[in-house]
């Protein structure tokens, strides 16, 4: 037989060029094939820390994000009324210049109206002190919207939280216990970190409604009643706590269970931990019984002391905790049936936890020596390990749920172990090294301070005299004190409300809010719509940067087009989100591997721009001039500290890391190493960190930290504690009376757990989630001509027993009502879903007109949206007001309490509601692609 | 008709992890990157941003509930593309010679030069493993990269499908099936590999690992030996803790 011919080595490509993936905030490192100067394929850069070589779906298929035919291609204004999408082209010079009209007034005047909100943004370094310079208080991101309370509960309970924060011991955990993770979070990284566990045969417990992605893999599927995870990781404690299975060692050495409580309940510090003149929170010694600063040399802290000053009782958070959690209420028995998971899986999950952290400890021959100076030998793993996500945190009780899932984990013993979870440096960082947040408005001046941050009290909040918001997403006020990342998701209700005030000009980049990035979507498509009295629109100037045609885009006055992640400068910072390991400390940068073929321009170089234009500080030289010409220039150039920039590598003259003056080659030197930069820590350091001295002081030479700053986890959070003491009356400050009771019972220094509010709500007793699916990036996905083929359609799953009880059949339809509103879309069986509980893919479903889509494309006529039926209110309670649909302490979005009524109904022509068409903005996509970049 | 090679040199294949695939995709659309690159003709997608996009993707992943008689239901993905049989009924039935195996290592492949496009090999393959090109109307199916895993231009450890290059959870092996001693028949021997449908007589190459048993975790009472009590309430609990703080260093 003569088999033909094959070429088996064909010219690869012309030239690789490593840069950085923007399809999710993972930030993997890709391989970018050249073929005659287009991009011909990508594929995973084998020696960045973040992927090792690896890429899912989303980043192999960046070619067809990078040629989508939804890319922008021009700087537009409005040529029609908003919502339609009808626009004009024009050039750079009138657009920018065109906001600067509008903003220049507004600096002058009262920069707090002006709002500027960003969504998918990388570059929030650059961004928030952009506005900063501006001077106006409202910046966030997207944050708020997202799972601020799994980062706020992790930064104030250990100092840091999962994902870019830290990352289980995937080389020696024994068991992975993973809660609420839907399947995008975070990407590559978990699926390798599976996949080494699962090479091993260690095992993994899944704990969410939906068994799908990484809960199908688990080897034990919790299918819980969503909104329940902290009543069951309290009852876990409870079981553990009751069974003496708790680490008494690492907790009196490395946390605040020994510490003494105030019990004094005269003292307006009633319920803080008694601490020295110096602020240093006070211990029983346990060789003495004498009191001692925690941090003393040589002193063994004692979880049971007891200390009795003038009468009165001053016991450990240790106490405090069995007195909380031994309680028969957190008993298997009396949650199971709340959490939907039998009593005696609540057990038998406990004592596999409890079997793997102390029986089959484990012990590295590795000396290390704590900030009491004391040096130990060897290092003890609990090789138990948890990560969480936005199926916990987005709840009205996320905060004291994330809470109360690191309790548990340092209970165990196992943060910053071998085995256990690590953080990944800057992290840890105890909260009180973190920022305060600031909102001082002064005319034509930058705003007093950083706009975000982490408040320890009232005396923190930004509050007016009156005690009214100074934000207009209403961030760091009475009503939900500690929001570390703004509340982006009420920007435009606020603004359109006029409440706490109004707004004149909204920059938004990268956020959907016109779609999947808000509650109550028809709404807010309202609300950017609606017109006063004088026919002007309520919220007069929306200026938008997108590099597509997103929904958002319609509704914009002005749009300033962004590029595309192949054609744009980035720099993954220290100073933001970082994508370091837990052995190693590294940053990245994108650059243009092709140059835009359309008249577009990285946001942040307009930016760059646009600050000059208005003379910011920071944005102009001495002599008023541009400073930065392009965001590269700022990448390279700009200081945030002496000898502290944006990217930590090859600073001074290419041979400094860390600290170091600005150099002129550096985004070459990154280009040259691949992309990135990496620097591993000492061995000594790598475990233990918030206490190793070792680590403390890497720390600081690398420029991480101003000096070493070791802490104890703060199992007892004083910062609630302050804000209940002042709903107590013990502080100059107070909440308003309607607030106070709330405070009493959400804002326990201890993790509990309470019921989200809009539970209970009758005849809507059936819980909706969405997740986003593993191959697409919100609404992203959607215009990538391979990817829409994977998930084109996203019916609403529905539990065996809801499918029989309704008699669905396969391509029936159903009417989803909530007390907000009602849907109707397609339907779909699963089986492996808490039997209460229906579900369906996020941000599948789009408007017509948008993306580049046909307007009848599935994801137009079959897709939908759940962000109909949540408001970003809650229904009037009877008491006059509108509670927010948030987390009473961070204000998270709490999107994931929906309950929702389902009923069969004759399938329509498409999903309700049905928007009308927005027009196109860009040229009708090709209906065939055959791509082929090479001869 | 076209014939099969007697023998081949050796049987390249995959081998695919079911207990481990969490069903991203992503070796679907590294497949779809590489595979329109480069061998033949582009994989065209037809009606690419309208109502009916219809695409042609050399691997694809099915995912499937499983109701057990006892326990909770499962989902297991199914990544599924040719599985290069030693007794491919698609190369048999091909009226061109067009479809033909390798003798070297076995690969299946379509010279698509012969192709005409009459879809038999399609109907013949018990497996669903090959499909149409929308557009040039020849066979695509997967080639297991044969122009990656020889190629000189490309790095040694590179030279492997880009399916299995990419794969994040390294749920999927590449290597020789006919070698008992390579690393894809070890793990076939440990983990109990199987073929898919050995009923049909087709003799796949590639074979799958099973799901490892889920949901077993047996319930407990209180009396559990990982979980005796050492206390009922707060004072039993802070006299144990006494007593175990005393044993402590």
């Amino acid at each position: 037989m003569n088999a033909p011919n094959v070429d088996t080595s064909p010219k690869v490509s012309d030239e690789v060029r490593k840069t950085t993936c923007y399809m999710c905030a993972c930030r993997c490192g890709i391989n970018v094939h050249m073929k005659g100067g287009r991009v011909a394929y990508i594929e995973g850069n084998k020696d960045h820390p973040v992927n090792r070589g690896v890429l899912c779906a989303k980043g192999s298929a960046g070619i067809m994000q990078h040629l989508s035919p939804a890319r922008l291609r021009a700087p537009m204004k409005r040529a029609g009324p908003r919502g339609s999408g009808q626009f004009e082209e024009i050039s750079w010079d009138e657009a920018l210049e065109t906001a600067v009209s509008w903003l220049k007034p507004l600096r002058e005047i009262d920069q707090s109206r002006f709002a500027f909100f960003t969504g998918r943004d990388q570059s929030q370094s650059l961004t928030s002190y952009w506005a900063q310079a501006f001077g106006t208080p409202n910046y966030a991101a997207h944050g708020g919207f997202c799972s601020v309370n799994m980062a706020a509960a992790g930064i104030y309970t250990m100092g840091g939280a999962f994902w870019e924060f830290g990352q289980p011991d995937w080389d020696r955990t024994k068991l992975f216990m993973i809660f609420g993770v839907a399947e995008d979070h975070d990407s590559n990284p978990i699926k390798m970190g599976i996949g080494k566990l699962k090479a091993r045969g260690a095992r993994i417990i899944g704990v969410n409604p939906v068994r799908t992605g990484y809960n199908a893999v688990a080897d034990e599927w919790l299918g819980i009643t969503p909104g329940t995870d902290g009543l069951f990781i309290l009852s876990l404690v409870h079981c553990l706590m009751k069974a003496g299975r708790i680490d008494l060692d690492y907790l009196a050495r490395f946390t605040d269970a020994p510490c003494l409580v105030n019990g004094d309940r005269t003292s307006d510090e009633f319920g803080l931990l008694l601490a020295n003149e110096a602020g240093k929170k006070l211990v029983i010694d346990r060789r003495t019984g004498e009191i001692a600063a925690y941090d003393a040399p040589g002193i063994q802290p004692d979880l049971s002391a007891v200390h009795l000053a003038e009468g009165v009782s001053h016991r450990t958070v240790l106490q405090h905790m069995a007195d909380r959690y031994l309680g028969d209420e957190f008993a298997p028995e009396a949650v199971a049936s709340r959490v939907g998971i039998e009593a005696g899986r609540i057990r038998a999950v406990a004592a596999e936890l409890a079997r793997v952290a102390f029986d089959e400890a484990i012990e590295l021959e590795r000396e290390w020596t704590d900030f009491r100076g004391e040096t130990r030998s060897r290092m003890i793993g609990r090789p138990v390990s948890f990560h969480a996500m936005r199926g916990i945190s987005a709840h009205a009780n996320g905060f004291q749920t994330c809470r109360a899932l690191h309790l548990l984990q340092i209970i165990l013993g196992s943060v910053e172990v071998p085995g256990g979870f690590r953080f990944k440096p800057p992290y840890p960082k105890s909260a009180t090294v973190h920022p305060k947040p600031h909102a001082g408005v002064t005319p034509g001046q930058p705003l007093d301070g950083p706009l975000l941050g982490f408040v320890h009290g009232p005396d923190d909040l930004l509050v007016d005299e009156d005690g009214n918001p100074k934000r207009i997403d209403k961030a760091f006020s009475w009503e939900n004190p500690m929001s570390a990342h703004g509340l982006m998701h009420m920007l435009i209700s606020n603004a359109h409300a006029g409440d706490p005030y109004r707004i004149d000009t909204m920059l938004l980049y990268m956020a959907n809010m016109a779609w999947n990035s808000s509650m109550n979507t028809s709404g807010v498509m309202k609300m950017l719509t609606d017109k006063d009295d004088n026919g002007e629109y309520v919220i007069p100037r929306i200026i938008y940067s997108d590099a597509y045609s997103s929904e958002m885009v319609a509704y914009a006055d002005l749009i300033l087009p962004d590029t595309t992640y192949l054609e744009r400068h980035d720099c993954i910072s220290l100073l933001d989100r970082p994508i370091c390991e837990a052995e190693a400390v590294a940053d990245a940068v994108r650059w243009p591997v092709v140059e835009p073929d359309r008249d577009v321009r990285g946001f942040q170089s307009v930016l760059c721009d646009l600050g000059a234009r208005l003379g910011l500080p920071g944005f102009v030289n001495a002599d008023g001039s541009q400073k930065y010409t392009d965001y590269a220039d700022y990448m390279q150039s700009h200081e945030r500290a002496p000898g502290v920039g944006p990217l930590a590598g090859w600073r001074g003259s290419g041979d400094e890391h860390g600290r170091g003056a600005p150099n002129p080659n550096q985004i070459s030197n990154y280009i040259e190493n691949g992309g990135f930069w990496i620097a591993h820590l000492p061995e000594q350091a790598t475990f233990y960190k918030p206490w190793n001295m070792d680590y403390q002081d890497w720390a600081v030479s690398l420029g991480l930290a101003d000096r070493p700053c070791p802490y104890l986890f703060s199992l007892w959070c004083e910062p609630l504690r302050r804000f209940q003491l002042a709903a107590e009356g013990r502080h100059r400050l107070s909440p308003p009376e309607h607030l106070k009771a709330r405070y009493a019972e959400v804002m326990d220094p201890l993790p509990v757990w309470y019921a989200p509010h809009s539970s209970g709500e009758s005849g809507y007793d059936v819980h909706a989630v969405t997740q986003r699916p593993m191959a697409m990036y919100h609404s992203w996905g959607s215009q990538n001509a391979w990817l829409r083929q994977i998930h084109g359609r996203n019916p609403l799953y529905v539990p065996t027993r809801i499918w029989e009880s309704e008699g669905f059949r396969d391509d029936d339809w159903a009417r989803v009502s909530s007390p907000h509103g009602e849907i109707v879309v397609p339907v779909a069986h699963m089986a492996a879903l808490n039997e209460n509980t229906v579900w369906t893919w996020n941000a599948i479903g789009k408007r017509k007109g948008a993306w580049s889509l046909h307007e009848n494309a599935p994801e137009a006529t079959r897709g939908f949206l759940l962000n109909h039926l949540i408001h970003e209110l809650m229904p009037p309670q009877g008491d006059g007001l509108r509670w927010a649909n948030s987390d009473p302490v961070t204000g998270q979005a709490a999107w994931f309490d929906l309950r929702v009524r389902i009923e069969k109904v004759a399938a329509p022509d498409e999903t309700q509601p049905s928007h009308p068409a927005q027009a196109s903005p860009v040229a009708k996509a090709p209906e065939l692609v055959a791509q082929k970049s090479g001869a | 008709m076209t014939s099969l090679p007697g023998h081949t040199e050796r049987s390249l294949g995959l081998v695919i992890d079911l207990d481990t695939c969490v069903g991203c995709h992503a070796c679907v659309t590294a497949c779809k990157g590489w595979n329109t690159e480069n061998y033949g003709a582009p994989l065209a997608d037809s009606d690419a941003y309208g109502p009916n996009p219809v695409g042609s993707f050399l691997n694809r992943i099915h995912s499937y509930e499983i109701q057990p008689g006892t326990g909770p239901a499962q989902v297991v993905h199914f990544p599924k593309s040719c599985l290069h049989c030693a007794d491919a009924p698609c190369v048999t039935v091909c009226p061109t010679g067009a479809s033909y195996k390798r003798t070297e290592d076995g690969i299946v492949l379509v010279n698509e030069s012969d192709c005409i496009g009459c879809g038999l090999c399609a109907w013949a393959c018990p497996y669903g493993a090959r499909e149409m090109d929308p557009e040039e109307q020849v066979m695509k199916k997967c080639t297991l990269c044969v122009d990656r895993i020889y190629n000189e231009n490309l790095p040694e450890e590179d030279r492997q499908p880009a399916c299995v290059r990419t794969c994040p959870a390294g749920a999927r092996h590449f290597g020789d099936l006919s070698d008992p001693e390579s690393d894809v028949s070890r793990l076939v021997a440990e983990r109990g590999g199987i073929e898919l449908m050995p009923e049909q007589g087709t003799a796949p190459v590639n074979r799958y690992l099973p799901p490892r048993p889920r949901d077993e975790l047996p319930e407990l009472d209180v009396l559990a030996p990982f979980l005796e009590p050492v206390a009922e309430d707060f004072k039993g609990f802070v006299g144990w803790l006494d007593r175990a703080l005393s044993g402590l260093s």
